[in-house]
């Protein structure tokens, strides 16, 4: 799959998650920012590259707000954005 | 003899305030006190550098004493609680000196007992008349109890009151009485209302709120304390009221007449007396209207000293006859130890309170606490900051089970007898674990910013600076 426009999905609200995804040429390129970045950074950035992979998904700017989401949250927010922003190469 | 002061800058020359000297305040004025920044821009524009503040609590509204403590005005700090704003300040390091946190039962032995010398209290107080008689239960600004001002009234080498509601002599229901008080200052407004009582706290209606309050609930009735002469406090956090109103309901149908409730009083527990739950409210501060109301017109309703309410030095304290108590918690240990003071990344955004003098009080100590909050277990391994030793805590109840501390295991019994469901508190930290994953220890800075003082003046735990990763 590729990213052909910019799309989000989720909520700022506490215990979601704020996922943007953007067209990009080479690579990807991720920024997380979370209420639990010491705790869960690493985690999080794991679990996004797991889904990214999920749709063979090499090229893509992601950007997440994370305000304490589980990690299944994270996945269907990710997930979600993807399908809104994609389309088939 | 006038005790009459024209200005609080008349009052601060005429005390013979000087450099590191020790000044105190109470908090029911809460987030919209005015007196505590009034009095030190005053002590600051005097000149004065080194003072000690020793306040029940300080709250967000009291940010400027941040400018106070970088021009050196201010260099020591106590307290029993301090809010988030004021607390991340002190967790990045602003304060050479460590904060001395106290619980409110021990800050008010400390000063009883001349360990933490006041030389000058600053008293807001909603009605006085000139002589210093004075009451929080009358006037705009009213609040209620003054629970927390009397050891200050009581102790300190001179003691101001200030007020915004001055009353012909002598005001006949007061609290604080004039043979403790020097001076009498009258400004136009001491706090602001919206910031001094809330309207009423809502209980909850997340359910998973609620079904940790029905089982709080429960395991009261199961643990063979809930008879006639039953006692009880509880928080103001949205579970705690809940739980309140489930108690309040078993206890009316069963009709079981208790003999107190005490605290941090709310609408909710005033609601309780007057059902007939209790014969009397203990109240060292009011959180709402309605409760200072009661206080006003209720004659089974009393206002109670912080000595009274908590002090281990006192000869009994209200807290030795408490049956039940139940709590909050950021993080809770799997040797039951409570953090209230710091939150998930280390900064200080609270205090004990009362929290660990309940807790030591009450024959059930009880911590209600959601299994995790924004993706945080709340069980961990060592908290943070040891804020309630666990050897005070009896019973932690969350969504996913109710863990009962091994050294109580009769009651242990009694609730799974009751059908209640158990948990060993090291099950219920990997039952959580496995819906959150287990998170990185966070890393803590080098530098102690606060000691936590325990009840009787034991040094509990320190709080450390806050590492920027």
């Amino acid at each position: 799959m590729k990213i052909i426009k910019q799309a989000s999905a989720g909520t700022m609200e506490s215990s979601d998650a704020y996922v943007e995804i953007e067209p990009r040429d080479n690579g990807l390129d991720i920024h997380i920012e979370s209420v639990v970045e010491q705790q869960f950074g690493e985690k999080i950035e794991a679990t996004v590259r797991e889904v990214l992979a999920e749709f063979d998904l090499n090229d893509a700017e992601v950007r997440i707000v994370d305000r304490g989401a589980l990690e299944c949250v994270i996945r269907a927010r990710v997930e979600t954005a993807i399908q809104r922003g994609g389309g088939e190469v | 003899m006038s005790k009459l002061v024209k200005s609080i800058k008349e009052v601060v020359e005429l005390v013979g305030l000087k450099d590191g000297m020790t000044v105190s305040f109470h908090h029911h004025l809460r987030n919209g006190d005015y007196v505590l920044n009034m009095v030190m821009a005053e002590i600051a524009a005097k000149g004065l550098r080194d003072i000690n503040v020793n306040a029940s609590s300080l709250f967000d509204t009291h940010a400027p004493i941040l400018e106070h403590i970088s021009n050196g005005v201010v260099t020591g700090i106590a307290a029993d609680y301090i809010g988030a704003g004021v607390g991340r300040a002190i967790s990045e390091g602003i304060l050479e000196k460590p904060v001395q946190f106290y619980t409110h039962g021990g800050r008010a032995s400390s000063i009883s007992l001349g360990r933490t010398p006041i030389d000058v209290a600053f008293i807001a107080a909603p009605t006085s008349d000139p002589m210093g008689n004075c009451s929080g239960k009358y006037g705009k600004s009213a609040c209620g109890s003054l629970g927390y001002a009397f050891a200050d009234a009581m102790y300190a080498k001179k003691v101001v009151v200030i007020t915004d509601n001055l009353v012909p002599y002598p005001l006949t229901d007061f609290s604080i009485s004039e043979d403790y008080i020097d001076y009498v200052v009258e400004v136009d407004a001491i706090g602001n209302p919206k910031g001094i009582v809330s309207g009423t706290t809502k209980i909850t209606r997340d359910p998973v709120g609620l079904v940790m309050a029905a089982h709080a609930a429960k395991v009261i009735e199961a643990s063979g304390l809930l008879k006639d002469g039953f006692s009880f406090q509880t928080g103001a956090g949205g579970a705690s009221l809940a739980a309140a109103k489930f108690l309040k309901d078993i206890m009316v149908e069963k009709q079981i007449q208790g003999s107190f409730g005490l605290g941090g009083i709310t609408g909710y527990m005033v609601d309780m007396l007057k059902a007939g739950c209790f014969r009397t409210l203990m109240d060292v501060q009011c959180f709402d209207l309605t409760a200072v109301e009661s206080l006003r017109e209720n004659p089974n309703h009393q206002e109670i000293s912080a000595l009274q309410y908590a002090s281990p030095s006192c000869k009994s304290a209200v807290v030795d006859s408490l049956d039940v108590v139940i709590l909050g918690a950021t993080e809770i240990d799997t040797d039951f130890n409570v953090n209230v003071h710091t939150d998930s990344n280390g900064y200080i955004m609270g205090g004990s309170g009362g929290h660990s003098d309940t807790a030591a009080g009450a024959k059930l100590s009880m911590i209600i606490a959601p299994m995790f909050r924004a993706r945080l277990p709340i069980v961990t391994e060592s908290v943070t900051c040891v804020s309630t030793p666990g050897q005070t805590v009896d019973v932690l109840v969350t969504q996913g089970g109710i863990a009962v501390n091994p050294r109580r295991k009769e009651l242990a019994d009694n609730l799974k007898s009751a059908g209640l469901p158990i948990i060993d508190i090291n099950e219920l930290k990997e039952k959580t674990e496995r819906i959150t994953g287990s998170p990185k220890k966070l890393n803590r800075g080098d530098r102690v910013v606060a000691e936590v003082i325990g009840r009787e003046g034991n040094l509990c735990d320190k709080i450390y600076s806050v590492s920027k990763k």
